[in-house]
């Protein structure tokens, strides 16, 4: 088990700058999720971790020895890819006993490691088969145990339930989240989806642009974002915003609820012109205006709401956030 | 209108799209075929359109001639150890020419002339660098100081004789064979390694896979099925190929140093006016082929990652 601290971290594709100076450190057996829409450069990172990317500039380090310039089998790291990248032509048991075969232990130990890391993953039944033969879930599990099976100090996982069907993704996740506890492994888990860092991360760094946006706890990251674009990134829907006086006031939508059911006196009231209404099963999501804004509530059953109303809608006052427009930053904290 | 109504009938369109392919695998194909099964169990000369049928006996002949059977081990000689070198280089090419590296074009454009070039032309070429007096190799071993003075590594005569001496002569006809054939055989393997996804060469990489286990587990068993397409083609190419055997060589220097089965068949039956012995020998190709490419298929089939 290890720490990974990224020091002023740079990878530049030509013009592209994919990782543009990037400061991160990574506790022993954190789970720490790297979350970002594509082209953020949270894949570069990860790969630049792994060692399949050299930086342009900037350093690498595990367990504070920089691991800078040096070839990924001599990392100590696991990854797991978003296609899995089994070996097609090898049986389950031979992909996973893969890394082992190379360090070459005995052919007893392989065969007990290959199966402790199949148990925990419930695998133990396809050790015969080739990877074409089973379904996606099971190659995923595949592929987690080939990442675990060699004990690797740093696990990285690059989006690795995009290919699952939305049905078991959600057991895929939970599940993901027992072996890490279990192993204890730090663990860089790259995503765009916030739903998965949410639900995954110890800490989630937010990244768009080659940089971190902001780095916290997933209930950090989601009440006090520290910019638009994190604010706009994280929530469905998006947090709204209104420029009122050169500041931007933002709120998330579920904060934004009739002023009837507000009694708190901190709070600010607008007039809410409703558009339209969307039954979404368990909420109302609700599109309408104040002034030019164009806002969203998000409500629960209960609440009557018609099209076309004008009703007073108000938002907590410790609800609110306050950005810069120009630079995006947040304002007064 | 009645015309483009006729068209819409499928099958009679497939039939009218078949139709030039199977006049011409018949014509050129099915009908020498044939007329050479025919006369090679007949007695047909070229001198005298009449022939009549005798039997087994140039069979017989053929495996009585000593030509033949040197013939027949130059052949696989010729074959094996060319697509040895074609396999095994064309692969180190490909490794090359898939990454990227400043002139890559200029390479690939270099590499694939030989292909483009016709095979008479560019073996004429060889023939002059292969000449027993002006051979531009030759002047520069001497220049290097390998040849032409007592005591150098190659010998103290001012030519190395390339097409002159036996062994030799093999070597210059398999290292031109290998030169017209390297861009085929590269072509075809930058296609299979492209089809590598990146990723489990990535993935065997964090695994801690060296180049040489990438190589020999990772690579190469998922690249097979193409090396075997690869081997068959070449094998092809190279066994019934007559071409640079007789522009270099005509099969000498005598008896029959570099003689290969093509070159016999045409020195026997055009050269020799034998046509029932040429015709007998080029038959033996397809029993031989038809198996090597049973074999070669078979274990792609078997090697295909469902």
């Amino acid at each position: 088990m290890a720490r990974v601290r990224f020091n002023d971290l740079k990878k530049h594709f030509g013009a592209v700058r994919a990782v543009d100076g990037v400061d991160l450190e990574i506790a022993d057996g954190e789970f720490l999720v790297l979350l970002g829409p594509s082209g953020s450069g949270k894949t570069t990172l990860m790969r630049l971790c792994a060692g399949l990317e050299e930086p342009t500039a900037g350093s690498i380090y595990i367990d504070d020895q920089s691991v800078t310039g040096v070839v990924p089998r001599k990392r100590g790291i696991a990854m797991v890819f978003q296609s899995y990248a089994l070996y097609p032509h090898m049986t389950v048991f031979k992909n996973i006993a893969f890394p082992l075969t190379v360090e070459g232990l005995s052919r007893q130990e392989i065969r007990s490691k290959v199966e402790w890391a199949a148990n925990l993953l419930g695998i133990g039944h396809l050790l015969e088969r080739k990877p074409a033969l089973i379904s996606g879930g099971e190659r995923q599990r595949v592929a987690i145990a080939r990442a675990l099976v060699r004990r690797p100090r740093v696990l990285l996982m690059d989006e690795p339930l995009s290919n699952l069907d939305a049905k078991v993704r959600h057991t895929a996740r939970d599940e993901l989240k027992k072996f890490q506890r279990e192993i204890g492994v730090t663990t860089i888990y790259v995503t765009h989806d916030q739903v998965e860092a949410m639900g995954l991360g110890d800490r989630i760094a937010v990244m768009n642009e080659g940089k971190i946006r902001q780095i916290g706890s997933p209930d950090e990251i989601y009440q006090e974002p520290a910019d638009t674009f994190v604010a706009g990134f994280v929530g469905l829907p998006p947090m709204n915003f209104m420029e009122e006086n050169g500041t931007l006031t933002a709120f998330r939508p579920e904060s934004f609820l009739p002023a009837s059911l507000i009694d708190d006196h901190e709070r600010r009231i607008f007039n809410f012109r409703i558009e339209r209404i969307e039954h979404l099963g368990s909420y109302l999501l609700v599109y309408g205006k104040v002034g030019d804004a164009l806002l969203i509530a998000n409500l629960s059953l209960r609440h009557e709401v018609k099209e076309g109303a004008e009703i007073p809608f108000a938002v907590r006052m410790a609800d609110i956030r306050y950005y810069d427009p120009a630079s995006g930053r947040r304002i007064g904290k | 209108m009645r015309n483009g109504h006729l068209f819409q009938r499928d099958s009679l369109t497939a039939f009218a799209l078949l139709l030039p392919v199977c006049l011409y695998l018949a014509a050129f194909i099915g009908f020498p075929f044939v007329m050479s099964f025919i006369y090679s169990i007949s007695n047909a000369t070229i001198g005298d359109p009449h022939y009549s049928i005798t039997g087994l006996n140039n069979f017989r002949d053929m495996f009585h001639d000593a030509a033949f059977r040197t013939s027949l081990a130059n052949t696989f000689i010729f074959t094996f150890v060319s697509i040895a070198l074609v396999i095994v280089l064309g692969h180190i090419l490909a490794e090359l020419l898939i990454r990227d590296f400043p002139g890559k074009w200029i390479v690939r454009f270099l590499l694939m002339l030989p292909w483009t070039a016709p095979i008479a032309l560019g073996t004429i070429g060889f023939l002059w660098f292969m000449d027993s007096v002006y051979s531009p190799f030759d002047w520069l071993l001497r220049k290097a100081g390998l040849l032409g003075s007592p005591g150098d590594l190659l010998g103290p005569m001012s030519n190395l004789y390339w097409l002159a001496r036996p062994g030799l002569a093999m070597a210059s006809v398999i290292l031109v064979h290998v030169w017209r054939l390297l861009p085929l055989a590269t072509v075809i393997l930058i296609a299979g390694l492209n089809a590598i996804p990146r990723e489990i060469v990535e993935a065997a990489q964090i695994d801690g896979a060296g180049y040489f286990r990438r190589l020999f587990h990772i690579t190469l068993p998922l690249i097979f099925p193409v090396i075997g397409v690869t081997v068959l083609f070449s094998v092809f190419f190279t066994f019934t190929d007559m071409t640079v055997v007789w522009i270099l060589t005509r099969g000498g220097p005598p008896p029959h140093a570099t003689q290969v089965l093509a070159s016999l068949a045409f020195l026997k039956s055009i050269q020799g006016g034998d046509l029932a012995q040429g015709a007998a020998i080029s038959l033996f190709f397809f029993p031989v082929l038809a198996g090597i490419a049973a074999i070669v298929l078979r274990l792609v089939k078997k090697a295909v990652v469902i």
